[in-house]
This record gives structure tokens, sequence and C-alpha cells, in this order.
């Protein structure tokens, strides 16, 4: 009986709630962790849509693309957070996603044209390594030297992936000679960030893939200024984040106004020290201090969304043969 | 025949055994089902079989060998810090994959103690990445396990035959030849088909210390299928191919075991007279000592490092530690209503075949079932409203081999040495359980009930899937910490996840042994 009461509470309670209108954003896990954007932005947009948003977080962006496929138009989310560019193109072919104008005056090294995507935040990937360590200028160097690094699988995460298209887009058909010239230096390959990261912070590698704002974190959070990240003169592949809005959201205003607040001040000012990227629009008040003392990449590079898919395949098969001699 | 001397209902155990197998192919038919046909299995997939095989096999082939001396050691040796021991013992096999790794790590490591001695004396460094990683890991994982099934084993042997072997005056040697050696031929390919099939869906250890894509296993290949691919067809068949290794194994391992069963008597606490000193004495302290340093140190490394993290942990952690525990108490109640009727028909059948029913649980991979499982799900219900459900009904099922190979033999012996008594007594059905066996299996159901809470605690498999961000659990929560660089807030995490795995182990292992000899 108990429970049939707590029963009849809870579906008064929903019902009492759903006259606010609820916004579902599907996101990463790390977004919505109490540390991260999520909090903020929700507290943030919240105050001025009369809205209830929830973030509903799920492992990383291909996780998410997995996630929404299954779902497929029965998805109860409105809008998808934290895909990037090498995901684009898999995304769309979904039909899932609708047509978005977001305006903004972005601060990207790139020019950006897409008609459903808005990105709200970006990094370069770059080897982070210890300070103390001199580090290659290129791939290349990296090839010669006797430099224990860590990377990522390409087969199950983002970084990984995005290190393929970084190798092939510096590199083109040469790539091949580069993964080969590489073999002899990575110590190993992890399943995800994380796992290479720890590995790093551990001392199995001198150094690892990450992002060039890696060093931030610890420079900002832990005041620690024993880490920095190597610059390649060939250029750092950019990852750049995106929202999205679902052709099959029941607040199609709604997710415009929220795609628009993701460039906003509000929450472009959050993103450098609870995301530890750069913000897609810099905020009135400039970057925090310390990202300053990051490295700025001479070039940056990023293969077009549309042709990442087979270039992917290309590029795991080449990666595949070089790695496992 | 005489097993069927007791009448233990064989209809629960079978919906139990049915209700196993419907929730697994049930999985992998909804995958099938979504799936759009077309690829079939590559050239990759196939030597990514061939390495999950070979590792698995030197894997289990190891850990089970090795376990015998220790086991053996610990099964007749009383010493100050025994139970402390063997409990501790059971910690890196409950412990999420990257704290385990970067525990062995920071021994074995580039950077690690070994090394660093190893310089010290001026000796040449060792590597650890490559096929050999991958073992020394998966060793480090079960040989706990497959030591604390052995000393499961040994403590069923009744105190009478040890006694009667030392009134005959046998030589260690002899009592091995005529009462070990049966008891190992029992347990030992069981054991050693559970642990292959435990590291054939060895994933993230295998990639981390096999260096990369010569170490690719099939569920990673899975994994690439569900993630980049999007390809369900192929997932499905990978699927497939792993259970059905995993099947068969068990099946064939299961049907060579001799269904020796030891002689009645009553339950006394194991007493041995044989191999009471010299030698065998310092053989066995050098056994328990080895196997101590190699299990305790990575473990040493992680509390060590968890001790600085602690003052950083976010209080999310604990509300995350309180969800895990709820997790894991619904899986031990799964577990054992499943478990105790599918063990009560296993152990009055000749021959253990059906028992690889239990193991598909095992051997299906978590994302498999997670995804169909969602597929199934997500037209009726919400399955956010169904995460904490869903995860521990998956953890019981992972859990449920373990669970078997720990009752089942008890099981069986009950059933032989009791089961006319009762027969005459006429107890069946509930009073048969209620008076003979369950009191006589305390300790096992205990164990078991222990294994299943700590594995469950330390699973990260169908959270991930189904998760939403008011449900994670305390392994969910470390990753999310380690993704925000907050490592060290997230060692913490893991010194908590240590802890709750062991003290719900222990809980539970204490349990069943209070006020019982075993």
């Amino acid at each position: 009986m108990k429970y049939l009461t707590l029963a009849a509470i809870t579906l008064v309670a929903t019902q009492a709630w759903a006259e606010t209108p609820e916004l579902v954003v599907y996101t990463y896990d790390s977004f919505v962790a109490e540390w991260g954007p999520g909090p903020v932005i929700e507290a943030a947009f919240e105050a001025e849509c009369a809205c209830d948003l929830k973030f509903v977080g799920m492992g990383d962006g291909a996780a998410l693309l997995a996630r929404l496929k299954l779902e497929g138009a029965r998805s109860d989310a409105d809008l998808v957070l934290g895909l990037d560019t090498s995901l684009i193109a898999a995304a769309k072919e979904t039909g899932l996603f609708a047509t978005a104008t977001v305006d903004a005056d972005y601060d990207l090294p790139v020019t950006w044209e897409d008609d459903s995507f808005a990105p709200y935040d970006w990094g370069y990937f770059a080897f982070v390594h210890s300070a103390d360590l001199t580090p290659p200028a290129n791939f290349r160097a990296l090839a010669d030297s006797d430099l224990k690094i860590v990377i990522q699988d390409p087969r199950s995460s983002t970084p990984g992936l995005g290190l393929l298209m970084w190798v092939k887009d510096a590199y083109g058909d040469e790539a091949p000679a580069i993964w080969e010239g590489l073999a002899d230096n990575v110590v190993t390959v992890t399943k995800g960030w994380s796992e290479a990261y720890g590995l790093f912070l551990e001392g199995e590698a001198d150094m690892v893939l990450s992002y060039t704002t890696s060093p931030a974190y610890h420079l900002i959070a832990e005041e620690d200024a024993t880490k920095a990240a190597a610059a390649f003169d060939e250029g750092h592949y950019m990852q750049i984040e995106v929202v999205g809005k679902l052709a099959g959201s029941d607040q199609p205003e709604l997710a415009d106004q929220f795609m628009q607040f993701m460039v906003s001040d509000a929450a472009q000012s959050v993103l450098p020290t609870t995301n530890w990227m750069y913000p897609a629009v810099t905020p009135q008040g400039g970057l925090p201090e310390g990202f300053e003392k990051l490295i700025e990449p001479g070039k940056a590079l990023l293969i077009p969304s549309d042709d990442v898919p087979a270039l992917r395949e290309e590029a795991l098969a080449e990666w595949l043969s070089a790695l496992s001699q | 025949m005489a097993l069927r001397a007791v009448a233990i209902s064989t209809k629960t155990g079978i919906s139990a055994a049915v209700l196993v197998a419907a929730l697994i192919l049930a999985a992998v038919g909804a995958v099938l089902w979504r799936a759009e046909f077309g690829s079939g299995l590559g050239p990759a997939d196939w030597s990514a079989i061939q390495f999950t095989v070979l590792q698995a096999a030197l894997s289990a082939l190891l850990s089970t060998v090795l376990a015998i001396p220790v086991a053996r050691a610990l099964a007749r040796r009383r010493f100050v810090g025994r139970g402390l021991l063997v409990t501790l013992l059971g910690a890196p096999f409950i412990l999420p994959v990257i704290v385990a790794v970067l525990g062995v790590l920071a021994v074995f490591g580039r950077a690690g103690w070994l090394n660093a001695a190893l310089a010290l004396v001026g000796l040449p460094g060792i590597t650890i990445y490559g096929l050999h990683g991958v073992v020394l890991a998966h060793v480090f994982f079960n040989l706990p396990l497959a030591t604390r099934l052995l000393l499961q084993a040994w403590q069923t042997v009744s105190a009478e035959r040890f006694r009667l072997a030392a009134q005959l005056g046998l030589t260690p040697r002899a009592v091995f030849r005529s009462i070990e050696l049966p008891l190992l031929r029992q347990i030992l390919p069981g054991t050693a088909a559970l642990i292959f099939v435990i590291c054939l869906t060895s994933f993230a250890v295998a990639l981390t210390l096999g260096g990369g894509p010569r170490a690719t296993t099939i569920e990673l290949a899975i994994y690439q299928a569900f993630r980049f691919d999007f390809d369900l067809n192929r997932a499905a068949l990978l699927s497939l191919v792993q259970l059905g290794l995993a099947g068969s194994t068990a099946a064939l391992a299961l049907w060579i075991i001799p269904a020796i069963s030891l002689g009645g008597g009553q339950d006394r606490p194991l007493h041995r007279w044989d191999a009471r000193g010299g030698l065998q004495r310092w053989l066995d302290a050098l056994f328990i000592t080895v196997a101590a340093g190699f299990l305790l140190l990575p473990l040493t490394s992680v509390v060590l490092r968890g001790v600085i993290g602690l003052p950083q942990m976010p209080a999310s952690v604990w509300q995350a530690a309180g969800t895990s525990v709820t997790v894991a108490l619904i899986s031990v109640v799964v577990l054992l209503a499943l478990a105790l009727p599918l063990a009560g028909w296993i152990a009055t059948r000749a021959r253990g075949g059906v028992e690889a029913v239990g193991l598909l649980g095992l051997a299906a991979s978590p994302l498999m079932i997670g995804t169909g499982w969602f597929i199934l799900i997500n037209p009726v219900a919400s399955p956010f409203a169904l995460a904490l459900p869903v995860t521990a009904l998956v953890n019981a099922l992972m859990a449920l081999p373990f669970a078997l190979r720990i009752l089942v033999p008890r099981l069986r012996d009950t059933v032989q040495i009791y089961g006319r008594q009762a027969q005459m007594l006429g107890l069946t059905g509930w009073p048969l359980w209620r008076w003979l066996i369950l009191p006589r299996l305390r300790p096992q159901i205990g164990f078991a009930a222990g294994l299943t809470g700590a594995l469950s605690m330390g699973d990260l498999g169908v959270i991930a899937l189904f998760a939403d961000p008011d449900s994670a659990t305390l392994p969910l929560q470390m990753y999310r910490l380690m993704g925000a660089y907050r490592m060290e807030a997230a060692a913490g995490a893991a010194l908590i996840l240590l802890a709750l795995s062991l003290g719900i182990f222990w809980i539970f292992d204490k349990g069943g042994r209070w006020h019982a000899d075993a």
C-alpha cells in the first residue's frame, strides 16, 4: 500500500512538474559531473528559459552517437551536445538531426560552416610531457627519438581517432611510413583517454596524447607548472565539439534557444576552466589566467567532416598494419 | 542411481537455467533483430579471435597451476592473519581494471618498484608490455580466485580422511596422491575453464598491457563494432563467437570431470597430520610469502595513493558509493535466487554439463547484453528508470558461474552423504533445503554472496549504457574524476571502492562461516 501511495505522489509530482517544459540534452559523462560545466550551465540557462534543463551523461562522443542510433526517432533527447567533427558525418547520416542556425562570431582557427551543428568549444590534440623534457618538433623527430609515448586506440576512443586524422592530414600518403617509425616509440595503446593519461602520470611514458589545454588544468587547478604540451611544426589537429538539435524534439524553440545560449558569454566563460577546452567565442573577460602560457600551434589542421568516414577506414588499416608488426 | 536418492526438485533448477539462457539469448536476438545483414567477420576479427584464445588459455593454465601450491600451503597452515590474508587475496579480482592495472604497473611498470630495485643492484630493467604483460595481469586477477576455489575444495575433505592417512603413516606425497590429487582432478578443470572464460572477455587489460593492436581481443572488436561502426550484425556475430567459445570450453571441461565424491564424515575443523615440519613447512612458507607479495604489493600502492587522494574527493563520491552498495546487495539476492536452485539441479546430475549455462553470463559481452536489453526495454519503458535493476541483474549473471563452482561440489557431497537419511525422513522441497542443504552449505553461500557483492561493486559494464547523472555507481564516478584530470581524487575513490568491495565480501564470507567449522 505504501508503495502505491508513493507511486501516486510521484505521479502527481511529475504531472505538476510537467507544466514547466523539459529540455533533455544528451552529453558525455564529464560534462555533467559536478565539477564539469553541466551544473553551472544548467542553472544559468534555467534562469532565463523558464524550463527544466536536464543533462543526461553517457560515455563519450562515440557512445553518444551509438546511443542515438539505438533510440532512433523515439529518443527523448531534444539536443545532443558533445559530438565532434569526426562524428558529424555519421551523425548526419542518421537523419535524426534538424537544421539550425546559430548567430555567433566564432573565434575558431577555421571558418565554421555547418547547417546543423554549432561549435561550443574546441582544442588542439597534442602530446603532453613533463616540463623538463625537450620535446621533438614533429612526428618525424618523435619517431627518430627514444621517447616513449602512450596513445589511445582509435577503435575505442575519440582522441585515438583524432590522432589518426592528425597524422593523415599532416602526412597524407606518407602516413604509413610515419606510423612505422612511431611503432617503437609506442609503449602501449589504451582503451580511452583516462587510462592513457593515468599511465603517463605514473611515469610509464614520456609523453601522452592529450590536448594543448591539458597543462592549463595542472597550472590553474593544481598550481603545478610541471606539465607542458609539445608544439609540432606540421600543425596540430583540432577537435571541435558541437551541439545539435534533434528533428524529433518536442521543444524545437527551446532547443534553438539553448544552442544560442551555448555560444553566449554566460556559457562560454564557464567552459575553459570546467571542460578545459578553448571557448568557441572568446568571453568578454578574455581567457582565464594561465591560458596565455599554453603553446599556440602555428597551423590548425582539420579534415572536412564529410571526408572523415572514408579516410578513417583507410587510416585505421594503415595504423593497424604498422603497429601490429 | 544413488544421486537421485534425494528428492531435490529439478523444476526450479531447470526454470532458473532457462531464465539465465533466455536473458542472454534474448539480448543477442534483439541485437540481431535490429541488425542489417551485410558484413561478416573479417581477417582482423579472426586474428583477434586467435589472440583472445591464446592469451586466455595461457592465463588459465598459469593461474590454476600456480594456485595449487599456494592453496595447498594455505590449507594446511595456521598462522596469525591467515583469515585476513585469504580475504585480501580476493581483492585484485574485484577491482575495476584500470585501478588494478595501475597497481600492477606501480610494481612491475617502467617506473615501478621492481625496476627501481633492479636498477639499484645494476641489473637491466624489465618491460611489462606484450603477451607476457597480459598474462601477468590476468594471473594477478585470477590466481586469488583459483586459490580460493581450491582452498574451498580442500576444506570439503573430512578430517577423518586425513586422520586415517596419518594413522596409516602416509607420507605427504602419498597423502597428495590418495586424497589431494582426486580432489584436484575434480576441481581443476572447472576452475581452469572459469578463468579461461573470464580472460576471454578481457579487453582493457589485454589492450593496455598487450601494447597495442597485436593484443586485440574479441571484446575490443565488439566494442568497435558497436561504437564507431554501429555494425550490429558484426557485433552480434562476434558476441556469438565469444559465447560459443566459452560455452563449448565449459561444456568440454565439465564433461571430463570425473564424478568423484569424497567419503562421508562428520564436519570437523581441518586438521592435518602430514607435512608438519621440515622442508614442507619451508616450502609452504615460501609459496605463501611469494603469492602474498605478488598480490599485495600492487594493492599496497593502490592504498597508498588512495590515502593521499581521500581529502580531495568530492561528496558525490559517497553518494555513488551508496548507489553501488545498493546495486551490490540486490545482485546478491538475485544471484542466490538463481544459483541455489540451479546448483541443486546440477548436483543431482551425474555430469555437470549444464553448469555451462551458468558460464554464459560471463562469456557474454556486457556491452552486448546492455545493448540487447536496451533495444527490448526502450519501446516499453524508460531505460533510465531501469538502470539499477538491469545492472543488478547483469551483475548477478556475471557472478553466477563463480557461485556454481563454489556451491555445486559441496551440494553434490551433501546429497550423496545425507541423501538416504533425508529420504528416510521424507524431506523434500523447501524443508529439505531448510534443514539439510542450506545449513551445510552456509560457508559456500556466504563466499558466493560475498564474491557477487564485491564483483558487482567493481563492475562498470552495463551501467554506462543505461546511466543517468543521478545514478552513477562508484566505478563510474571514479572514471568521471579521471576524465576531469582529478587523478588523485580518483585514486581516493578507488580506495573507497576497494574498502567497500572487501567489506561486502568479508561480511558475507564471515557471516557464512559464523559458528560453522570450515
